[in-house]
């Protein structure tokens, strides 16, 4: 068995070609059985024009709930080799840093008990471990947290957090996006590793408005970087791009969404009462702008893809938020929803899908929050208001 | 059962370790940065140090034999340090200006371009596809390797109006965000599934399954003596839900199956505010190895932005400043009854005043 050689005359056409091949990634592990049975059925799917994977059943490692996801071949008699191809969620660290051991450490792992092959990273952020047989999962867990690392969401659990590179790299970051990502996923290791919730919950940090791990269409909870003061301004740099050729009228001022900026061709001023914090003009003069130094962040919470009853947009919970270490304030409003629904969630309803159900004031009054209009795009324009005063009579 | 040395609940290894030293000193001090060339910048310190960043596309399905690959170059380039990117990028951090221009060559020559900083397509995220998915309608490495075999040149090069960002995601699901992408590339069932009714009552809990259908489609039924379902064709929307609870209703269907376009979705706040993509494209044949009707289609709706759009602007700002009616006579799609949403809250999507461009 192991000297067979899969053919793969569809995948070969398009194994060249100028963009990273992912078939010469497989074909470089292609060594091992397993990987041949791989290409066999990938290239019977480029073949038939379908999938050839199954999923489900319950697999994973001792005393943890998720972190693996069951996958069975519906070839297996044919491909016996990929009967069993597990995917294994490893949590990746903060911001997807890594020096060259740590990585050579997660290879010398996989190359002893898998496919050889990987994903960096999954969609939710994890470092992913493509095709593990069922017997390898324990031997695969006991390397992995010998050397420091753990296994990471799936299921209705709370998921892999995620952030940007933040203050680590970048001059934006309104809080320390790794370290609120890194303590939040510390704290709640319980909630991470064995589901117990209505359905999937995902944390993301963006420590700006740009938003570069798109928390606000990814996660249930998205913590995005603002600031409540006023946007630093070097007017020699803001000379400096206007005679090297930027066209501070049209590509700033024009473009600004809340109009509130003015450029008389030697200064600018910035009307900061009007910003809402866009990034816009500092993205475009990064030497010459900066964000304010009162900062913090904006929590929004209910963001999904379409499944089950169409896609969400984060919405708006706490407008401005003190990102204090420690995040206590973050942990207490975490704990408030998760208690809500958690008790109220029906099975797989995410918690943007239950607040449009029970509805957003009722959602707010449940966790003890006070409704403001920066929650809302305009008010309500339907005049069917449920009074509290008929609710009370009903109570009692 | 229970063994002593067993860790368990550790977490992820604190990102401290990973940091270089040029990071540690400078965190949170960044002063600006600046794009050097395609794929190349520079963050400044308040202390005048600076770090290089050089970023290469991956496949992001990689084998281990290229991640000790990228381990050799951050050892012989950045001191061993290196990140990857929220789009499965590689992103090596360097001090030493001099040896960017060497490490590029290296990426460069093992098959990783270099690029997707500033007005470029950044790497398109994806899901995994025939590789791996359950429930995909298309294979997602494959398709995306096509489109950025055609449009890499727009990753190794800043010749756009502002970024572009394409996800692909090979069902319904959307793994990936690819519902706020400038242009997202989805996988789509059309078929009603198909249910093994021999296998259905052992591997299946039937009220699950009835409550997964987000239409009510799915109803009990009782066929040849078996406890089963049946479901109600023309309430299904292939969502696949079904499939995901109870792998005896196959949603996967070689005719069936194939792929649809949308535009103008974004995440960022700049400017405007985040924005779901909307319909372009409603069908396009699953096409393998090349789906050369995807490629050209993504490639057709990239030139007409690149042509139209002002400065700064995403594909999703310039559309709202044309208007849709004008999208789809420039872009040159058919307007059809599939663009019309019929789901819930589909009465907001309809034009409901009299600005309209004659």
């Amino acid at each position: 068995m192991s000297d067979k050689k899969v053919a793969t005359p569809l995948l070969d056409k398009i194994e060249g070609g100028a963009w990273p091949s992912f078939i010469k990634e497989i074909k470089a592990e292609a060594h091992r059985p397993m990987v041949q049975d791989l290409l066999g059925v990938l290239e019977r799917s480029y073949e038939e024009r379908i999938g050839h994977w199954k999923h489900g059943g319950l697999v994973g490692v001792m005393g943890y709930g998720g972190g693996v996801i069951g996958r069975y071949c519906d070839l297996a008699d044919e491909f016996p080799e990929v009967g069993e191809f597990h995917t294994i969620r490893i949590n990746q660290p903060s911001g997807w840093f890594y020096n060259s051991e740590a990585l050579r450490t997660l290879c010398d792992i996989w190359d002893e008990h898998g496919s050889g092959l990987t994903n960096m990273h999954g969609s939710t952020g994890d470092i992913v471990f493509l095709g593990c047989r069922t017997s390898e999962l324990e031997p695969v867990f006991d390397k992995l947290t010998k050397a420091g690392f753990d296994l990471g969401g799936s299921g209705s659990a709370m998921r892999t957090p995620s952030c940007c590179v933040g203050p680590a790299r970048c001059e934006w970051a309104c809080y320390d996006t790794l370290d609120a990502c890194n303590d939040i996923t510390q704290s709640f290791q319980d909630e991470l590793h064995r589901p117990m919730f209505p359905y999937k919950y995902k944390f993301k940090f963006s420590g700006c408005s740009n938003d570069c791990v798109a928390s606000i269409a990814r996660s249930d909870c998205a913590v995005i970087g603002t600031w409540k003061d006023e946007i630093q301004i070097d007017q020699k740099e803001m000379a400096v791009a206007a005679k090297n050729g930027t066209d501070i009228q049209a590509e700033i001022c024009d473009l600004c969404p809340s109009g509130c900026m003015n450029w008389d061709g030697k200064k600018l001023d910035i009307n900061d009462a009007e910003c809402v914090k866009c990034m816009h003009c500092i993205n475009v003069l990064p030497k010459a702008l900066k964000p304010g130094k009162e900062r913090g962040a904006t929590i929004l919470v209910g963001g999904k893809a379409p499944i089950i009853g169409g896609a969400l947009l984060c919405a708006v919970l706490v407008p401005f938020l003190e990102m204090k270490k420690g995040y206590d304030d973050l942990k207490e409003l975490t704990e408030a929803i998760w208690d809500l629904w958690g008790e109220h969630g029906k099975n797989r309803e995410r918690v943007g899908e239950f607040i449009q159900r029970i509805g957003l004031s009722n959602f707010l009054e449940q966790i003890g929050l006070e409704p403001v209009p920066d929650m809302i795009s305009h008010p309500r324009t339907n005049p069917y208001i449920f009074f509290e005063d008929e609710l009370e009579d009903d109570d009692e | 059962m229970s063994n002593p040395e067993r860790i368990t609940d550790i977490g992820p290894p604190h990102y401290e370790k990973f940091l270089p030293p040029v990071i540690k000193d400078n965190y949170g001090k960044w002063a600006y940065h600046e794009v050097l060339k395609p794929g190349t910048m520079v963050h400044v310190g308040e202390s005048g140090d600076k770090l290089f960043t050089v970023r290469a596309a991956t496949p992001r399905l990689m084998a281990i034999a290229t991640i000790r690959k990228f381990a050799d170059l951050a050892d012989k380039y950045c001191d061993g340090y290196l990140r990857f990117t929220s789009r499965n990028n590689v992103e090596f951090l360097l001090t030493d200006e001099k040896k960017i221009d060497a490490l590029t060559k290296d990426l460069l020559d093992l098959g990783y371009l270099v690029g997707g900083i500033g007005n470029s397509i950044s790497n398109i995220v994806h899901t995994q596809g025939w590789v791996h998915c359950h429930s995909a309608a298309t294979d997602a490495s494959g398709v995306v390797k096509a489109i950025m075999d055609d449009l890499h040149p727009h990753f190794s090069n800043m010749d756009l109006p502002g970024k572009l960002r394409i996800a692909f995601a090979c069902c319904l699901n959307m793994c990936g965000a690819v519902h706020c992408s400038d242009i997202a590339v989805l996988g789509v069932h059309t078929k009603v599934p198909s249910i093994d009714h021999d296998e259905l009552p052992k591997v299946c809990e039937i009220p699950t399954l009835i409550s997964s259908c987000p239409t009510g489609a799915i109803r009990p039924a009782t066929v040849d003596g078996k406890k089963s379902v049946e479901i109600e064709g023309p309430n299904c929307m292939y969502c696949g839900n079904c499939y995901t609870v109870c792998p005896s209703v196959k949603i996967n269907n070689a005719e069936g199956d194939g792929i649809s376009i949308w535009v103008g979705g974004k995440v960022s706040n700049a400017r405007h505010e985040p924005m779901f993509s909307k319909l372009a494209i409603p069908f396009l044949p699953n096409n393998p190895p090349h789906w050369p009707e995807v490629v050209e289609a993504v490639a057709a709706l990239v030139k007409v932005w690149k042509e139209n759009a002002k400065k700064h602007e995403r594909m999703g700002e310039w559309i709202e400043r044309i208007g849709w009616p004008k999208f789809f006579e420039i872009a040159d799609l058919p307007f059809t009854r599939y663009h019309i949403d019929d789901f819930k809250h589909a009465g907001e999507t309809f034009k409901r005043s009299t600005h309209i461009k004659h």
